[in-house]
């Protein structure tokens, strides 16, 4: 499994198809209690570096960044009645699936994501 | 020591000694240059005996009509003495926004029935704290039906002209197109509506009875609305509501509106009460202060403000609205306005309302004041004629009667309510019959 | 916690009765007839007072106590404003009448906007916008049409400092500009380098609270003024915090172009519990020829053909005007130019008395607030600004703005405002020097409180994540 990531802290799953994203640990830390997320529709355009949906905590939102170009072929519709799980389990829970290719050289490899100085 | 200040002199030098200032010297950090270099130019302070005296004189120079039969968005109704006692209790009216909640139970509390209420008589799941009036409520719903591909909504032309109006205001530099639809014999039909529906078209506004007073078929129009992907917006009266089907029982997915008339009131057109309630799918959208219900420590029920998430305060520059405000003090009146009349009171006021207006309406025909519109209406109405509209105003102004509002050169767009009983309607008649004759 | 009003209901009970039918019931169309009653609360005029007085007991107004809610001004209401609010004279008109019949409201309207206009070193007012935010997006589609009228149509952005109320942003996007956040110099001012750097002939406007979110005053106003105007962009000032300057500096001669006031901070209506509020936006001669539709000017409403519109249904929040109108013609030009004085001196002196204790995130004078960090209390006791601001509830007191301007880490914003005694600051600072003693000694007595309030601490990501807007009916 390649995961790789935004500076603003979402991943995509690189080597399957359609790319599963989703965001860091940090992410879901710093946001704190994550109590809704505003997801695209199927079928809606994404591109690489823009807003495709938020995620919100009682008193921040946050946008979500595409890491890759493509077209939403599925959303995670048990966020919008369990948001917690991705405080539970980032990692394991995707948000967003896209078709589309993954420009691997623009995005971080997960151990110099890890290593990063993140705030 | 006066005009509400409580330091004696002595206490102030304490105070300018400590901070190690002076009069002249406190407000150094701002640049000589700017400064106001003489007192403001304004009279000087009057005693509250003076300033009684003063205001009573010009409140004396208005016409308070001891009949009125004109609403246009703002009615007179019978306000019970208990609403105005808790509209003005310190403790609601001294608050500011209960951001405090454990402090703030009773506000966050008075909010929530409000809500509760303006849920049940839209039939909607979610409404908010209250917007400015229904002017505004209705702009701050026009981006709660935008979607990425749909960004044009549809007025019909029988909504209240200052709602449009304000509507416009609010759109004007945004990447929205607001369409007027024209109408015909005062109501907005299918005939006319169908054609405008397709792919881009993200909602329809309609005012339900409608600005000339007219039931709109909302129930009809609805099903086509829906059928091409757009959303219905019904502007409603929250009293007619006790009578009528709800908006949500008509197909509305967004139900906003004025509720001046629940125990407001007239007050030279302001403060209202815009409301705006929703369905569960587009609660996260409404703009504006919500409250909700949840839990302390302990378990116990409490009230917090919520979906805060959505506000400028968090979004800033990505909110689509400012609102920082709402009507708490106004929802509170209408709170407790609903609560004493009860839903036997305010089917009864609406009623009143509907019956009069109606037996009014069969007289003014008799009499040479025919419908405008051969539609069925609620409480509001326009006739037509021969009479020429200020005249007749004029006329009813003599007795201290306020008309019908004027909206065209013979026509006048009547409102009738519980304050007017027949005897004064046949009243009114029978100085219209004598004197036009 | 008390029973919700609809829990209070009893099936045949009512409240206040109406008179009996008078005209023939009205046959309507069935498919427009609800089925059911609505289901709202039956109950008698016994149960409301009850139900209300209970509520009143779990309500905190500045009628209750100290208020010190910074940005907020949360001042003394007089009880004459309420009451001349309440004269039949100014309740009982509708909108609609014909000028002549409302000649003492017109003359209240336009003695209050002039009397603004003095206050402000504006040329015009408009009473049409309903709160600050409403002026706010009022002010800029002001600007907005006026850079049109000059077919200047290339600026699309408004700077707001990264100190601003929320509202600023918010309003400048509702208005269709992007928005430039500049960020804050070391004295808590405008970066004015920062500030340069930004300008362009894109810039529609600045907009700019002064006193700022800090309260502090910009000494480079002036500068900052002649910089934006030469790249032909307009000044918006954000009257949230007039409340420092009465009598002492305007806002039209530090070289702003638009201003909103709120007149339930500055000029003493009351919030209500969130609203109505009222929130008049005065203009220089440039831009009153795109005033709202709706503005009273020389006491008629004229057609204005370059008018951004209309913001709302008729006049603006009248009887809250009638409220500001009382306050000023009893204070008089003297008695405003003391209340800010008093202002400034009480936050002056409360800070003075906390400094030692606090951090204060700007020192120097303030004006009419102050802004403490509580950053290195929440270091060493882990005791947070809101752990301290609960405990606070049970003194009877209202505390202070938290976390607000986002700049300061755990931020207490402080405003005392003229119509508090000296003894209440004392007794105010005294709590804080215990509050911190306390914190050190046992900080858990804070992250548990408050304990005397009707309810303890709500859950909002509960609220949040489920949300429950209205009752099970």
């Amino acid at each position: 499994m390649k995961r790789l990531y935004l500076p603003s802290h979402e991943w995509v799953l690189a080597d399957q198809a359609p790319h599963a994203v989703g965001i860091s640990d940090h992410a879901q830390h710093a946001l704190g209690d994550i109590v809704f997320v505003v997801l695209p529709a199927v079928g809606d355009p994404v591109t690489q570096g823009e807003r495709f949906g938020d995620v919100e905590s009682v008193k921040a939102v946050s946008e979500l960044i595409s890491p890759l170009s493509g077209k939403v072929v599925a959303v995670n519709e048990a966020l919008l009645s369990a948001p917690e799980t991705l405080n539970q389990d980032p990692l394991g829970t995707w948000i967003i699936q896209v078709e589309g290719t993954v420009n691997e050289a623009s995005l971080i490899d997960e151990a110099t994501y890890l290593a990063m100085d993140k705030d | 020591m006066s005009d509400y200040l409580l330091s004696t002199p002595a206490q102030t030098q304490a105070m300018l000694d400590t901070v190690g200032k002076t009069r002249e010297t406190l407000f150094d950090s701002i640049p000589a240059s700017l400064k106001l270099k003489r007192p403001l130019n304004l009279p000087k302070g009057l005693s509250e005996m003076e300033v009684l005296a003063k205001l009573s004189a010009l409140a004396a120079k208005n016409k308070v009509y001891a009949t009125i039969l004109r609403g246009a968005g703002a009615e007179h109704h019978y306000i019970p003495a208990v609403v105005k006692n808790f509209g003005s209790r310190e403790e609601f009216v001294s608050a500011y926004t209960p951001y405090q909640a454990e402090f703030s139970q009773g506000i966050l509390q008075s909010i929530f029935e409000y809500q509760s209420a303006i849920c049940e008589l839209t039939g909607m799941d979610g409404a908010n704290a209250s917007v400015y009036d229904g002017a505004t409520a209705a702009a701050e719903s026009i981006q709660m039906v935008l979607e990425r591909t749909r960004k044009t909504v549809l007025i019909a032309d029988t909504v209240n002209p200052q709602t449009i109006a304000t509507i416009q205001t609010y759109t004007q530099y945004l990447d929205i197109d607001i369409r007027l639809v024209e109408t015909k014999n005062g109501a907005l039909d299918l005939a006319t509506l169908k054609p405008l529906l397709n792919e881009t078209i993200a909602g329809v506004l309609v005012q339900h009875p409608n600005y000339w007073g007219v039931l709109e078929d909302v129930g009809t129009l609805s099903v086509d609305i829906h059928a091409a992907g757009a959303k219905l917006i019904v502007y409603g009266h929250p009293l007619a509501m006790t009578v009528l089907k709800s908006p949500r029982a008509l197909g509305a997915d967004i139900a906003v509106g004025e509720a001046q008339s629940l125990g407001l009131s007239l007050a030279y057109g302001g403060p209202y009460l815009g409301y705006m309630a929703t369905t569960n799918d587009l609660v996260r959208r409404l703009p504006g202060r919500i409250v909700g219900q949840t839990v302390d420590t302990d378990g116990k029920r409490a009230f917090v403000l919520t979906l805060q998430a959505r506000e400028q305060h968090i979004r800033r520059e990505k909110a689509t609205s400012s609102l920082c405000s709402n009507q708490a003090l106004c929802a509170l009146t209408a709170s407790v306005y609903v609560a004493v009349m009860g839903p036997q009171g305010l089917t009864e006021v609406a009623q009143h309302g509907l019956r009069r207006a109606h037996y009014f309406q069969k007289e003014l025909a008799k009499i040479g004041f025919p419908l405008a519109y051969n539609q069925p209406f609620f409480h509001e109405f326009v006739t037509t004629g021969n009479f020429n509209a200020i005249d007749v105003e004029a006329v009813l102004d003599r007795h201290n009667i306020l008309s019908g509002l004027p909206v065209g050169e013979h026509e006048l767009l009547w409102c009738v309510t519980e304050t007017t009983d027949k005897a004064t309607l046949d009243r009114v008649i029978a100085i219209l019959k004598e004197e036009l004759a | 916690m008390s029973q919700l009003i609809f829990e209070r209901s009893v099936t045949g009970r009512r409240g206040i009765r109406l008179p009996d039918y008078d005209c023939p019931a009205v046959n309507l169309d069935d498919t427009q007839l609800r089925s059911t009653t609505p289901r709202l609360a039956s109950v008698s005029e016994v149960d409301v007072t009850r139900h209300y007085m209970a509520l009143s007991r779990q309500a905190f107004g500045v009628d209750n106590g100290f208020y010190p809610l910074g940005s907020c001004t949360m001042k003394h209401n007089p009880k004459i404003n309420d009451h001349m609010a309440s004269l039949a004279g100014f309740t009982g008109i509708h909108p609609t009448q014909n000028l002549e019949t409302v000649e003492g409201a017109l003359e209240l309207m336009d003695g209050l906007q002039r009397d603004l206009c003095e206050v402000t070193g504006m040329d015009a007012f408009t009473l049409q916008p309903s709160a600050g935010a409403h002026g706010e997006f009022t002010g800029l589609l002001l600007i907005r049409a006026y850079h049109q009228s000059r077919n200047d149509t290339k600026r699309t952005k408004v700077i707001v400092p990264d100190s601003a109320h929320g509202t600023n942003p918010a309003s400048a996007n509702m208005a269709g500009y992007s928005v430039v956040s500049i960020p804050s110099n070391p004295q808590g001012g405008v970066d004015v380098e920062a500030l340069k750097a930004v300008l362009s002939d894109e810039i529609a406007a600045l907009m700019l609270t002064n006193p700022n979110t800090l309260g502090l005053f910009d000494p480079n106003i002036a500068q900052i003024a002649d910089l934006v105007h030469q790249v032909g962009g307009l000044l918006y000032y954000d009257g949230a915090n007039l409340n420092a300057i009465m009598g002492q500096v305007r806002p039209g001669d530090m070289g702003f172009d638009v201003v909103h006031l709120n007149l339930h901070k500055t000029f003493s209506t009351p919030h209500g519990g969130g609203g109505p509020g009222s929130g008049p936006v005065g203009v220089k001669g440039l831009l009153m020829p795109f005033l709202p539709e709706g503005t009273l000017i020389d006491k008629t409403y004229p057609k204005l053909p370059k008018s951004i519109g209309r913001m709302r249904s008729y006049f603006g929040n009248f009887l809250v005007n009638v409220r500001a109108y009382t306050y000023i013609q009893s204070l008089g030009g003297e008695g405003l130019a003391e209340a800010s004085f008093m202002a400034v001196l009480n936050a002056n002196y409360l800070m003075e008395r906390l400094k030692a204790h606090y951090p204060v995130a700007y020192p120097g004078t303030c004006m009419h607030e102050f802004v403490l960090s509580l950053q290195d209390l929440k270091d060493s006791t882990g005791v947070r600004a809101m752990d301290l601001c609960k405990a606070m509830l049970d003194n009877g007191i209202h505390p202070p703005t938290m976390y607000f301007p986002l700049i300061v880490h755990e931020a207490l914003m402080i405003e005392p405002t003229e119509t508090e005694s000296k003894e209440t600051l004392d007794d105010f600072a005294d709590m804080m020097i215990g509050f911190k003693e306390k914190a050190i000694s046992d900080p858990d007595f804070f992250k548990n409180a408050p304990y005397t309030t009707p309810v303890k601490r709500v859950d909002d990501v509960l609220a949040a994540r489920k949300p429950i807007l209205k009752a099970s009916l």
